[in-house]
């Protein structure tokens, strides 16, 4: 069936980005090299109190005890609302803060944490606070905090689902299992990094071939001969579920079911820039995806391959006729779309630590940027993703942050009642 | 040789157990929405999480007797399948299956987060909400019985019990609808959509009545599972079932009355075996532990049903008793 696609349109939108993104990219890496990176060294354990209405808590009572319920540390939190204690060594640890000390109006979920620290680790304890405000013009002042968590998100979002997005475009393949090649990319730089002890950058650069090749391998050993076979697209759709449940659960099994951070970047403190705090390894992230997602972006435009590969996702049988090796654009889609999701994970496991079904979730997001962008659109799942990740952020002003997904998977289902097509799709591709 | 008995009995219990009760009903209306209608719907879970809570927080933390709150896990079924068959049901076949599966993870995520504590318990779930359902047992539930060399509470035969009851009533039911016009209507949609609107007939309804009643199946699975382990907790409603269902459906035969059930207890025949024997194996030491721990047995099961599940769609995608003329998948 032919598609009529993206004329003029998406063409304008995607310079625009693309402009917009390198414009950006040049702004934080201005910021990022006049600051210093943070290192720690040995044990320690953290807490940071704040809550979006109090800002940091100051003065609160925190407890560091052993598994012999011996008392380690003790101390208050200071007006950044943050505590360390350093510790002796690696073990179990029971880090309590006294709920007594905290500000009216806001009470912590468990006052007590235990953690298991091994050899150099550095976390920070979560306690969840929760300050009564749903939203009210509470959280307000942290709007500006949330677009760039949001930007950033946003972006991790967007190296993930260009493949995805790509994938569904040539082939017309819903890659359930796309999650997973997000995963595997996070799960093996963690154990080059952490097992290995290869720094997280190098490890990142192999975890990205690792991810290429996973992906070459999927279409070598399984979508090109079912593609031959002419297999419908729903059975596909089916098989690439089993792949998915079969390659999570056995991540769960080689990665065990904790999250676990990467070894490098710890600890690090965030730096003011404005009316907004990052952490290093948070403005590498987001300058790494737009330098990534430009020259996808520029690939895509100007060279051969990136032509090719528009012009298959348009129509297949055209693209075949006009003299394109149109199996050969679909491989290479693939192990782009595995390298990018390899990366996408790493930044995610970066900031969220890593854990083996990190894939499904954000398989989730992914789907809903690029319905939201338009379907089997590469700018669209660019914009969409953005849109998603801005959005899952910014949902934390109204809702608790433990559902912000949440609210990206609402987003999906609203877009498909206002727009099916999407922002940038067209209408053909919705039937 | 007993403790290969020992695990054979198991294994034959695992074919009438809960757990296979829970997926033949899930099963049962998949296969209505998916096998006959065509629809992709993979939020199957969403609307067991559903059922399994109307019973459990309408019994125990409002206090309603019993049938108000199946009552209530049935009205929530009909209302989840409203709300995700007007945005999609006139969309392709790909977005029903993104937005169903987006619904049933929104639920679960919201059913366990704390400011749902008061309702649904969070992650703890909620408990204490079978007395009025097992007083309704014609036997004795606080003791256990013997049967096939396996021991069963009494509380747990209720519950299967009644499940088997409710598997043969729908099965029935859907017997008797596939030989009347309605079924012949929908079966018609899965075939060519356009053709049976081009006679008539409004698609998008019977679409709907099709979702709405597949969805109120699996409402009913979820009350038994949540009776029958006498908790109800968010985790149980893991996306992952609703897969675990599929396979069961596609392995028994899909578009074939009794396609889920069949494959539901051969699914749990085999899940039960292969974890019993791999966890004795690893007792005995045939593989070393740190192959495989005792904790990754419960992971391999769900490793293996989707490389099965792969495995029969790509060879044998009619299952069991399926028809190939007759199914959606055809991945030959």
């Amino acid at each position: 069936m032919p598609h009529p696609h993206l004329p003029a349109r998406g063409a304008w939108a995607a310079r625009i980005l693309v402009v917009a993104l390198a414009g950006l990219a040049v702004f934080i890496g201005f910021a990022i090299t006049t600051q210093a990176p943070a290192s720690a060294e040995g044990e320690t354990i953290g807490v940071n109190l704040r809550t979006s209405l109090s800002g940091p808590i100051e003065g609160v009572e925190v407890t560091v005890t052993d598994d012999q319920g011996d008392e380690v540390d003790q101390g208050q939190t200071d007006d950044e609302g943050r505590y360390e204690a350093e510790l002796p060594g690696p073990g179990e640890y029971t880090v309590s803060i006294n709920p007594d000390d905290l500000p009216d109006g806001v009470t912590a979920g468990a006052s007590t944490r235990q953690v298991t620290i091994s050899e150099g680790d550095t976390p920070t304890v979560p306690f969840a606070l929760s300050d009564g405000s749903t939203g009210q013009g509470g959280g307000l002042g942290r709007i500006p905090q949330l677009l760039a968590e949001g930007l950033r998100f946003g972006l991790l979002i967007a190296l993930c689902a260009v493949g995805l997005s790509l994938i569904f475009g040539t082939t017309g393949l819903t890659n359930f299992a796309h999650g997973e090649l997000v995963a595997i990319g996070a799960i093996v730089a963690w154990f080059l990094n952490v097992d290995a002890g290869i720094s997280l950058i190098a490890a990142t650069a192999i975890a990205m071939v690792v991810g290429g090749f996973v992906g070459w391998l999927n279409d070598i050993a399984l979508w090109r001969p079912l593609r031959r076979r002419g297999s419908g697209l729903i059975a596909m759709l089916v098989i690439s579920i089993g792949l998915s449940l079969a390659l999570r659960y056995l991540l769960n099994i080689v990665f065990g079911g904790r999250s676990q951070p990467y070894s490098d970047y710890r600890g690090q403190r965030a730096n003011d820039y404005g009316p907004i705090s990052l952490t290093d390894k948070d403005l590498l992230s987001i300058l790494v995806s737009i330098v990534v997602l430009v020259l996808v972006a520029l690939m895509l435009q100007r060279t051969k391959i990136g032509k090719a590969m528009r012009a298959v996702a348009d129509n297949r049988d055209l693209a075949a006729a006009s003299g394109i090796n149109v199996d050969r654009v679909i491989r290479f889609v693939w192990v782009l779309g595995g390298a990018l999701a390899a990366l996408g994970g790493v930044l995610f496991g970066l900031s969220d630590e890593v854990f083996w079904d990190m894939g499904f979730r954000l398989l989730l997001l992914m789907f809903a940027g690029i319905v939201l962008g338009g379907l089997g659109t590469a700018y669209g799942a660019l914009l969409g993703s953005i849109i998603v990740g801005v959005f899952v952020q910014l949902s934390t002003v109204v809702i608790a942050d433990e559902l912000k997904y949440v609210g990206g998977l609402l987003l999906l289902i609203v877009i498909l009642v206002v727009r099916p097509q999407g922002i940038l799709g067209s209408r053909a591709r919705v039937g | 040789m007993s403790e290969f008995l020992d695990i054979l009995a198991l294994s034959v219990k695992a074919l009438v157990s809960q757990s296979a009760v829970f997926f033949a009903l899930m099963g049962v209306g998949l296969n209505l929405h998916f096998g006959y209608t065509g629809l992709l719907n993979f939020g199957q879970i969403g609307f067991a999480l559903l059922g399994g809570y109307g019973v459990a927080i309408s019994v125990s933390m409002w206090g309603l007797p019993l049938f108000v709150g199946v009552l209530i896990g049935v009205i929530a079924a009909l209302v989840l399948a409203l709300l995700l068959g007007v945005p999609t049901l006139r969309l392709r076949a790909d977005y029903l299956a993104i937005v169903t599966i987006a619904a049933a993870e929104i639920l679960r995520l919201v059913f366990r987060s704390t400011p749902a504590t008061e309702i649904t318990g969070a992650t703890q779930g909620l408990s204490a909400f079978g007395g009025e359902f097992y007083a309704l047992a014609p036997f004795e539930t606080q003791r256990t019985y013997d049967f096939l060399g396996s021991t069963w509470t009494g509380r747990e035969t209720w519950a299967c019990l009644v499940g088997w009851i409710l598997v043969t009533l729908f099965s029935l039911l859907i017997w008797q609808l596939m030989r009347s016009p309605w079924g012949r209507v929908v079966k018609a949609i899965r075939e060519d959509e356009d053709a049976v609107r081009s006679l008539g007939k409004n698609v998008y309804s019977y679409k709907m009545q099709s979702l709405a009643l597949g969805g109120v199946m699996a409402s009913f699975g979820g009350m038994i599972l949540v009776l029958a382990t006498g908790s109800a907790n968010p985790d149980q409603f893991q996306n992952a079932n609703t897969f675990l269902a599929y396979a069961a459906l596609i392995l028994g035969g899909t578009a074939r009355v009794l396609g889920p059930v069949i494959g539901s207890m051969i699914l749990w025949f085999l899940i039960a075996f292969t974890d019993a024997g791999l966890a004795a194996l690893i007792r005995n030491g045939f593989i070393p532990d740190e192959i495989l721990s005792r904790a990754d047995v419960a992971n391999i099961r769900f490793v293996l049903v989707g490389v099965g599940l792969m495995l029969l769609l790509i060879f044998r995608p009619q299952g069991i008793l399926g028809d190939r003329r007759e199914i959606v998948l055809d991945a030959s």
